[in-house]
């Protein structure tokens, strides 16, 4: 092996994705007296950015063969989106789960997450989604690059694998860019590029089985305490204030659809924004 | 803590972004907000201006407000990559040591960024829509938090330099005086084969008409999981032709891929601030909001009456969004005269 990820000989592509279980996002709502977001009993999913990363995977697998492992973060409450990931048709799954790690920036994440991929070994492939939905940084992905010292191509909504070379196509400001470089790289995938597979069946029952999510903890992956968790972030969250909103008027128009229309019109004409 | 702040950095860098022979607008949007913190700091603002053929644009910054440039020209540079643009700001951080470092959140700023502060090992907040300095003299990073509800302000006490990247389009870009001065340097950091791990294979431009129209409307009729059909935006195109504006979609109908990610508004799409937003068959998800919510005047229509659009809307229509936007078109029509009434039958040949 001369690096990370250097290919032994062995068929197919192994792909790692990383994923992060995130509150859903359709779920959450504004309490409209506190005005501040209501969590409780909010149910969880799998990064959305991250799924399609997980499909893009599992289709790679479809036309290269290999394995697609999927690798995360958390508390074990976690499980569950690495089982989901499983029963979407991922070979086994590993979780990074320590106390120690609460209060991760980008920094210690992209950190210990490299650190699993390390002890994970033999790998082709990383994917991640372009970014979470709860923090939304897009940082993590290219740490991790940083780390393994593997290329990074970022905001692909498409990706195609031959030749022991990956090229990815993304989406950037003014147009669509199509970036090659030589296996093992890191890439993450563009939110929406494509439809995340339901669970099967058969996946569930893969599921039921067990043995298919390994968990590791930071001393299992020999992490220095130093460079973990809150004490490996050099970010703090100093403090978080509260957004103003515009007052709004409120008006709502329960009338019939010709008169709420009229009524809509007449208010929208009073206050200028609409002409006719 | 203040004992733990690593000494002997100083100034305050930008990466500036060139691409295609021009600067990228978030680098000049953000020299003119790093200028101010500069100012505020008492201290030298510089830029960091990789690429290939960039001279012209080194003295565009300088004119912009920056003191100094530090110009890095190599062929290999073109072109945006992450590990040779990546060598080029780690090398010269670590030679000239500054104490804040700034990107424009652009794919490329962010995809750069995110590979820098872990190969460097400092720490980066994303997309900040404001900067302050603390009194203790640390630079005050603000960036929505969860849903555009809150600001979070972020500090990076212990490590340098303290990085940020700024959204797009928040900072307002400063006017260019040609008379400005400044310095540029040239700095050489080799970038070898090993280096260029990636090649740029092909560069398709997006037309410019295909450029988000929905940036600039001044009007958007945006269309939510209610529509129940692709087919049915038609309506909404309707609606937004006779308002003169643009049609936008909520997440839904892009994840179901009847609307293109280019018209999604919301926390994974766009934020937009028309002078008139109305939202259709949207429920009013908090990832909606975030990206709306700072729109003059909110018109909702929605069957469901708890839907939460209507706790933010300046008018709300509780309906069916079948017979009320039909209705809204109808009374624009008569109202403008510019085109027959929608039920009377077209002009005989």
């Amino acid at each position: 092996m001369t690096g990370p990820g250097a290919t032994a000989a062995r068929v197919g592509l192994r792909t790692i994705v990383c994923i992060k279980q995130v509150p859903k996002a359709q779920e959450l709502s504004v309490d409209p007296v506190t005005k501040t977001l209501k969590r409780v009993g909010v149910p969880s999913e799998i990064n959305p950015p991250d799924q399609n990363a997980l499909e893009a995977a599992l289709r790679l697998r479809e036309v290269h063969g290999g394995e697609v492992l999927v690798l995360s973060m958390g508390p074990t409450s976690f499980d569950e989106s690495l089982e989901r990931a499983i029963a979407m048709g991922a070979d086994r799954a590993y979780l990074v789960s320590d106390r120690a790690l609460g209060g991760s920036d980008t920094v210690p994440t992209a950190n210990t997450l490299s650190a699993a991929i390390h002890k994970i070994g033999d790998f082709d492939l990383v994917l991640c989604g372009e970014e979470t939905t709860d923090s939304s940084t897009g940082h993590v992905g290219p740490g991790i690059a940083g780390h393994l010292g593997i290329p990074q191509i970022t905001y692909c909504s498409e990706i195609e694998v031959a030749d022991g070379r990956v090229r990815g196509t993304r989406m950037i400001e003014d147009g669509a860019e199509t970036w090659e470089c030589a296996l093992p790289a890191l890439v993450t995938i563009d939110f929406g590029c494509n439809r995340p597979r339901a669970p099967t069946l058969t996946g569930k029952i893969r599921v039921k089985r067990g043995g298919l999510v390994t968990h590791w903890s930071a001393a299992d992956l020999g992490l220095e305490p130093s460079r973990i968790g809150l004490r490996g972030s050099p970010t703090i969250v100093a403090k978080v204030e509260t957004v103003q909103l515009p007052d709004r008027k409120g008006r709502i128009f329960h009338e019939e659809p010709a008169v709420a229309v009229a009524l809509l019109l007449d208010a929208l004409r009073n206050d200028g924004v609409v002409r006719a | 803590m203040t004992s733990a702040v690593p000494e002997g950095h100083e100034g305050v860098w930008v990466f500036v972004e060139a691409r295609r022979g021009t600067l990228r607008d978030v680098s000049v949007q953000l020299i003119g907000e790093a200028r101010r913190i500069a100012d505020r700091k008492g201290t030298v603002l510089s830029g960091v201006l990789p690429g290939w053929g960039v001279e012209g644009l080194a003295q565009q910054a300088i004119e912009y407000g920056l003191d100094r440039v530090y110009l890095v020209e190599d062929p290999r540079l073109e072109t945006y990559t992450s590990r040779p643009y990546t060598k080029v700001m780690a090398t010269l951080i670590r030679k000239h040591r500054p104490e804040i470092v700034l990107f424009g959140a652009s794919k490329n700023g962010r995809d750069l960024g995110g590979r820098l502060h872990a190969v460097i090992d400092t720490g980066l907040a994303a997309d900040c829509v404001r900067f302050d300095v603390t009194p203790e003299g640390y630079l005050d990073m603000i960036r929505p938090a969860f849903g555009g509800r809150s600001l979070a302000h972020i500090h990076c006490e212990k490590h340098r330099p303290q990085m940020a990247s700024a959204r797009q389009n928040v900072f307002r870009p400063p006017l260019r005086d040609p008379r400005r001065t400044g310095e540029v340097v040239q700095e050489d950091v080799e970038i070898t084969d090993t280096d260029v791990d990636t090649r740029v294979v092909k560069f398709v431009e997006t037309p410019k008409h295909d450029v988000s129209k929905i940036d600039d409307a001044r009007i958007l009729v945006a269309g939510g999981a209610g529509l129940g059909d692709p087919k049915n935006f038609v309506l909404l195109e309707d609606l937004a032709r006779v308002l003169g504006g643009e049609v936008a979609a909520s997440r839904k109908p892009v994840d179901a891929g009847w609307m293109p990610k280019a018209v999604q508004v919301g926390q994974t799409g766009k934020t937009v601030r028309p002078v008139l937003y109305v939202a259709v068959g949207i429920s009013g998800a908090v990832q909606h909001l975030a990206g709306m919510q700072e729109s003059g005047r909110i018109v909702a229509i929605n069957s469901d009456p708890k839907a939460a659009i209507f706790e933010i809307a300046d008018y709300g229509i509780v309906g069916d969004l079948f017979q009320v936007v039909p209705e809204l078109i109808r009374r624009l029509r008569a109202a403008r005269g510019a085109e027959a009434p929608a039920e009377l039958p077209a002009a005989a040949p």
